[in-house]
């Protein structure tokens, strides 16, 4: 297979603006960073735009953004309780932008930011250290007890301690490849089968299109349903430190 | 697999600080504020118009509770009044049969007298016709002239006797 239509090829990064190095970092522009920056706009652009008319009966774009609004504060409210409303705006914005990214990509020729699992893992990474400041800044040293499960003989607690650690800790892992991996695979899949379509020809082409029609509608579902579990695990992560329990 | 070449990781982290940090502060700062106005103003105006509902709603109650109360005030007003001109006319008419039957009992009384009167002129003059009929007769059968007072003793006897 020539390097251009490896199924991996479309996630390849390649410098659109070169940019020196600034302290040994590479700022330059990718596609990867262009298209951030294009969903940062259209998470942008569909929000205001919906809500340009203030209406109070809303037209279809202010529905769909009262309806995005609604459904993160509903999550939060549920998982997190009142106190998580201090942290809606974050929680929205990482919605929005990994749901973006998501559909984005779907988008024929479009790059898929969250197809990289740097750029996951540093999502993750944030909600992980962010809910874990939170746990400490709000209960202090007593934010440890949380590593301790209640009504255990102190000698299983040798071995659950670690446990409960180590599942604390490779929490940003399980988060950050959950949805890398989702998004990798649909569209590695996605490329192979229509690289089926072009080699079957004419004849026997057909079925992988067909396949590829149902996997897109398939791949638009994963899309939401990713955003959705990378949002709601980060509001249980939350609750865990705002509350302090299982 | 490009996603596990180091190259990028640096160049990726950058924008995605740049493009996160950004679209946060868009949205916390300008987008989120301006739906949570447009939702609270929502919440209040149908919290409003339920209360709008419910002021009118009892204001009907109430006026309809103050037609119910005019109406029954009417209604016995209507009964009192027609009680009141039942009694009236009733008494009227009561005077007015009175009034009625002592004219119809004095008219009765002046018949009676008049009656009276006229039956003793009728007798006095029956006593003086008999008593000139009979001279008169006398005098044709028998050719005598008989006293007058003779003839008037005659007739009172005989209407004593006849119990006139």
């Amino acid at each position: 297979m020539a390097r251009g239509h490896s199924p991996l090829a479309q996630f390849e990064i390649h410098k659109l603006v070169e940019i020196a190095p600034i302290g040994g970092v590479d700022p330059s522009l990718t596609n990867s960073g262009l298209f951030m920056i294009i969903v940062a706009m259209l998470v942008t652009g569909f929000l205001i735009l919906g809500m340009r008319q203030h209406a109070m009966i809303p037209g279809r774009w202010q529905s769909m953004a009262e309806l995005s609004y609604e459904f993160i504060a509903n999550m939060i409210r549920d998982n997190v309780g009142s106190e998580g409303r201090r942290y809606f705006p974050f929680i929205f914005t990482l919605f929005m932008f990994i749901l973006f990214s998501n559909l984005v990509g779907m988008v024929p020729y479009a790059f898929t930011v969250t197809s990289h699992i740097i750029v996951t893992f540093a999502l993750a990474a944030v909600v992980f250290i962010g809910v874990t400041v939170i746990g400490f800044a709000r209960h202090g040293m007593g934010f440890v007890k949380y590593f301790v499960p209640d009504g255990v003989p102190v000698y299983l607690l040798v071995l659950l301690v670690p446990i409960e650690i180590l599942s604390y800790l490779t929490r940003p892992i399980s988060l950050s490849v959950r949805l890398f991996a989702n998004m990798m695979a649909g569209h590695t899949m996605l490329k192979v089968f229509g690289g089926f379509v072009i080699s079957l020809g004419f004849i026997g082409g057909w079925a992988p299109l067909a396949f590829i029609i149902a996997l897109t509608g398939l791949e638009i579902g994963i899309a939401f349903l990713q955003a959705y579990v990378f949002t709601i695990l980060s509001c249980i992560y939350l609750n865990d430190a705002v509350h302090l329990h299982h | 697999m490009p996603q596990i070449n180091p190259e990028f990781f640096g160049t990726q982290l950058v924008w995605l600080t740049i493009t996160f940090v950004a679209l946060y502060f868009v949205l916390s700062k300008l987008v989120l504020p301006r739906i949570a106005e447009v939702l609270e103003a929502r919440q209040d105006r149908i919290a409003d118009d339920l209360d709008e509902a419910d002021r009118l709603r009892k204001d009907s109650e109430r006026v309809l509770a103050e037609y119910e109360a005019s109406l029954a005030e009417a209604r016995e007003k209507a009964h009192a009044f027609s009680l009141e001109t039942h009694a009236k006319m009733a008494a009227d008419a009561e005077r007015r049969k009175a009034e009625l039957e002592t004219r119809l009992a004095e008219n009765a009384q002046k018949a009676n007298v008049r009656i009276q009167e006229a039956k003793s002129t009728a007798l006095a003059n029956v006593r003086e016709i008999s008593a000139q009929t009979a001279q008169f007769a006398i005098e044709r059968l028998i050719g005598i002239s008989v006293a007058e007072d003779t003839l008037h003793a005659a007739v009172d006897a005989e209407l004593a006797a006849r119990q006139v």
